[in-house]
């Protein structure tokens, strides 16, 4: 789904500051940024550069101080609590950087939370839980908890989770971040796998350059809050 | 969340803090625990009142007279004429009958009479009791038996008298006695009024003579109380017997001679009926539609309602102490939530980014307080049942101890028991509020940041 023209995400003058005491951080600053349609879109940046920010505002988990974020054809910030979390549900998936699957469920139950807070059919689930996790690569090992998992096996498990309730925007935040080298580059090869395969538009945050320049269709770079360069890559 | 989801979801969660929720539960089950054991303990004691004032037969009757009668008492130098009352005759008894909640309208019968046991005189009082006296529960601990029938020429001894004229008074039972009474004969009336036919009627103002007779009747069953059957039996009856019997005997009665001389329709006509109620509650108006007849009545309905303040009172105030444990509980729940929310804060963090909305994250904390408060409930009804059991228990020891029956202190109404744990859920939702609104609130950005 996109917001017209092939647009699948537009950040319009987006800002996100916050109040410390007296003093005002500017994490995100008047940045204006449009992801395409089936576009892998890296978001880089050193610590602190805003980044993160910026895909929690586009992804819904946040709202701008100030400009408009526009998915779907509307502008977020006029959407209620209700609708940002539906937008999350059924247009958005999320993977982190730390995998933040629930510990205490298995795989299965893991990937089939957010088809649980969709209220998908009970019958429908167990199909669309095989089917995320044979994408990943994971189907055989549904009754395993978290802890039983290596990392880039979380990480795989936390993708299928991502992609249980068919979104169209993937949004992830240093995927690779608590992987090892090898680890981490079989996890970009499945995401740049699923975005030829479903189409589907990803960005990702990441402060590795390398990774950025070798799997995305095109880098933002940001420092200190500011789009400083957006483009394809050399 | 679909209904199905939260509560696995709900169920999944208390069960990872197994320790921390079940003592919360065991909290709420004792604060229910305890007001249940208050409560029951107020009812049990409120029924055992009850039932024993209305075996008494007091206070679901209503004594009916002749409202001259009552009048000639309050006024007895009124110099005007009183208007005519209406007989208190077989159709008034008949009318009576059919109103709303009446279960049986029927003349008292007593009289004075001697008794021959054994070859000794007795003097005593008769009283005829309505063959419905042996469902009321009045007769419960009677040794021996109830009447084998209206008919039945039989007695039941209360047993004061018993004890006069036997030491034993179980070997009484069986035993014959003869009963010498004064029957009431009707002459022929002036004037040619009445209808001769004495009876239980006061004479019919024709007047009557008065005939010794003598009745064998055999002893069946010793009373420890003495069962009041309407005001009128207040101490009348220490020798009971079918009141159909009592009726045929036509014996002479107290107020028989004041009736002989008064002026009267010519109809004949009771000197006074019981009426008898469903129940206590339907006395008053059927006292004032009697009253609406223009007779004279009396019944105890204020005693009942007295009886009635007292207890409600009473199971008030057990029930704010009972509470005062489940206060205690309700804090054990908030507790235990804004510790789950503070523990959970980074699932909290991920459900929201997975598509939880507010409200799912809120009914999750909701159901999880609720699912604590309905265990907690019905474990604390188990309690409660229990500690009744042995409170009962303990009283039913001090009572034999102090040679008296044993008493049913305690009683569980299926009322209080779906009241109870609907309390403890309403309580425990409650207390769930505030931090179910609080995780709710939680920022999902920042809530994902905390480790």
């Amino acid at each position: 789904m996109t917001t017209g023209n092939g647009v699948a995400v537009r950040a319009e003058r987006v800002s996100r500051h916050y109040e410390m005491g007296a003093a005002l951080i500017r994490a995100v600053d008047d940045v204006t940024l449009e992801i395409r349609a089936g576009e892998f879109v890296a978001l880089l940046g050193s610590s602190g550069s805003g980044k993160s920010t910026l895909l929690n505002l586009m992804a819904g988990l946040d709202r701008p101080t100030g400009g408009a974020i526009f998915a779907n054809g509307r502008n977020l910030s006029d959407l209620s609590s209700l609708e940002l979390a539906r937008y999350r549900s059924r247009t958005v998936g999320m993977v982190f950087q730390s995998f933040n699957l629930l510990p205490r469920m298995t795989l299965e139950e893991n990937v089939e939370l957010p088809l649980r807070l969709a209220e998908v059919d009970r019958g429908e689930r167990g199909a669309r839980v095989q089917e995320a996790l044979e994408r990943v690569r994971l189907e055989k090992r549904l009754s395993h908890r978290p802890s039983e998992l290596s990392g880039g096996e979380q990480q795989r498990a936390a993708l299928a989770r991502a992609l249980v309730n068919r979104p169209t925007l993937l949004f992830a935040d240093e995927p690779t971040g608590n992987l090892d080298s090898a680890t981490g580059e079989s996890i970009m090869l499945l995401l740049k796998e699923i975005q030829q395969k479903l189409g589907m538009t990803i960005v990702m945050v990441t402060h590795e350059r390398p990774l950025a320049e070798r799997f995305a269709d095109r880098i933002a770079a940001l420092a200190d809050g500011k789009l400083l360069t957006d483009g394809v890559k050399s | 969340m679909k209904a199905g989801d939260l509560g696995e979801l709900a169920l999944r969660n208390l069960r990872e803090a197994v320790l921390r929720n079940s003592l919360t539960t065991l909290g709420v089950a004792v604060g229910v625990a305890s007001l249940v054991a208050m409560l029951s303990l107020g009812v049990g004691l409120q029924e055992l009142a009850s039932k024993r004032l209305s075996n008494s037969g007091l206070f679901d009757t209503v004594i009916v007279t002749p409202r001259r009668n009552m009048q000639a008492m309050r006024r007895p130098a009124a110099a005007t004429p009183v208007k005519e009352a209406p007989a208190l005759d077989d159709d008034a008894r008949q009318t009576m009958e059919r109103l709303p909640n009446v279960v049986e309208v029927y003349p008292q019968i007593r009289f004075p009479t001697e008794v021959r046991y054994n070859g000794n005189p007795y003097s005593t009082i008769v009283a005829g009791v309505p063959d419905s006296a042996r469902g009321n529960g009045a007769y419960d601990g009677i040794q021996g038996s109830f009447f084998s029938g209206p008919n039945a020429d039989e007695a039941i001894l209360q047993i004061g008298f018993a004890k006069d004229l036997s030491e034993q008074t179980a070997g009484l039972i069986g035993k014959d006695l003869v009963v010498r009474y004064a029957e009431r004969q009707a002459l022929p009336p002036q004037g040619g009024t009445g209808d001769g036919s004495g009876n239980d009627m006061s004479g019919a103002g024709g007047g009557f003579s008065i005939v010794p007779r003598e009745k064998k009747l055999r002893i069946v069953g010793i009373i420890e109380t003495e069962p009041a059957a309407g005001f009128g039996g207040f101490g009348s009856g220490r020798l009971l017997i079918p009141l159909e019997v009592a009726s045929t005997l036509r014996a002479a009665q107290v107020n028989d001679l004041r009736d002989a001389v008064r002026a009267t329709n010519g109809k004949p006509a009771y000197a006074s009926l019981t009426v008898r109620a469903t129940s206590p509650s339907q006395v008053e108006p059927i006292e004032t539609a009697i009253k609406n007849m223009g007779f004279g009545t009396f019944s105890l309905l204020d005693a009942t309602r007295n009886l009635r303040l007292f207890f409600t009172i009473f199971d008030l105030l057990l029930a704010i102490f009972g509470s005062l444990a489940l206060a205690v509980a309700t804090l054990g729940i908030i507790n235990t939530l804004v510790m789950a929310i503070l523990e959970r804060r980074r699932e909290i963090g991920i459900l929201k980014a997975l598509g939880a909305a507010d409200r799912d994250v809120k009914q999750l904390f909701f159901v999880e307080a609720g699912v604590m408060g309905l265990f907690g409930g019905i474990l604390g009804v188990g309690f409660g049942w229990f500690i009744g059991r042995a409170l009962t228990w303990g009283t039913n020891i001090y009572l034999h101890r102090q040679n008296l029956p044993s008493a049913h202190v305690f009683s569980v109404p299926w009322w209080l028991v779906l009241s109870a744990i609907l309390f403890a859920v309403i309580v425990s939702l409650a207390a769930g509020l505030y931090p179910a609104t609080r995780a709710a609130r939680l920022n999902p950005v920042e809530a994902l940041r905390y480790e």
